[in-house]
């Protein structure tokens, strides 16, 4: 029973986060707004970065600033500086793809004068159905 | 509250405030600098550009009818994929986790030798991980790039019109 709860305890960081992901990516997939599918898509960022720092956090650790630079920090627990070093590289790249697809809404928005999923769509449909009977009619005469 | 939210402005200030209270769970895991990196890049670039787009395109979403079943579905088969992925995970915060034996330990013992910063994590992305940094730079400068063309490509058409 103890073992179990320990369990539970240990693991429920991870679940926490795997929620959080999971309503990012429920907003990416289920909302037609294009901003809002940018804001779905930093949530799920954020939260893959939340999971990867807690992989490198170590019970009673601190922050890894060396607080004694002669000594060889046997004394002092440090939690691990790498996911730290891969997650701060993840959040520049992720705001330069963040700027890019807001760039690309502006400039549908331009084109479509919409920011709608599904208004989007029906006027590709339309385009595609007058296209192809334009085509039906070049080969028929 | 994204979810239901019709004004855009509020959604991307929530968004906003979300990243402010990761950052302080970052604080918390001992990650400081990727807290004030996200602080300051999640919480203040990133509103501003939403902002910046906002503005130009629409300030309300449109009502619109889309099924919520199938997004709904996948996302709890996805769920459970990835809660079954971490049942072999080790604990939450502890010491013998494959990821705190393996590399991390070694960095911190050697990373003052090597370069005399007290700060481990700066020491390796300005160094050991030097190359990979430079990559970084160059996606952020393609990004650039991107943004400038679609938004130069705008302004002739404006110009146009």
């Amino acid at each position: 029973m103890d073992v179990n709860l320990n369990f539970i305890y240990g693991h429920l960081p991870y679940w926490l986060f795997i929620i959080l992901m999971l309503s990012g990516l429920f907003i990416v997939v289920s909302r037609g707004n294009l901003i809002k599918k940018i804001v779905g898509l930093n949530i799920f960022q954020t939260s893959v970065f939340m999971f990867y720092i807690s992989i490198g956090k170590m019970k009673g650790g601190t922050a890894p600033i060396l607080l004694d630079k002669s000594a060889d920090n046997s004394a002092v627990i440090y939690s691990n500086p790498l996911p730290h070093v891969l997650i701060l590289t993840a959040i520049v790249v992720g705001i330069a793809t963040t700027a890019l697809g807001l760039a690309l809404i502006i400039k549908i928005r331009e084109e479509y004068d919409t920011v709608e999923e599904d208004d989007i769509q029906k006027m590709d449909q339309k385009d595609l159905k007058k296209y192809n009977k334009k085509n039906v009619l070049e080969t028929n005469s | 509250m994204a979810l239901t939210l019709k004004h855009l402005f509020a959604v991307i200030m929530l968004s906003g405030a979300f990243s402010l209270v990761s950052a302080m769970l970052f604080v918390v895991m001992d990650a400081v600098d990727v807290a004030f990196t996200e602080a300051a890049v999640g919480a203040g670039v990133s509103t501003v550009l939403m902002l910046a787009t906002m503005a130009l395109t629409v300030r309300v979403q449109k009502e619109t009818k889309r099924a919520i079943i199938l997004p709904l579905v996948v996302v709890c088969l996805v769920g459970v994929l990835l809660i079954y992925g971490t049942l072999d995970m080790p604990n939450f915060g502890a010491f013998d986790s494959p990821a705190q034996i393996h590399l991390g330990s070694t960095y911190l013992s050697i990373t003052y030798k090597d370069m005399g910063i007290p700060n481990v994590v700066t020491g390796i992305l300005a160094s050991y991980r030097g190359y990979d940094t430079l990559g970084e730079t160059v996606v952020v400068l393609t990004a650039g790039l991107g943004v400038i063309l679609l938004l130069s490509g705008l302004k002739g058409r404006k110009d146009k019109e």
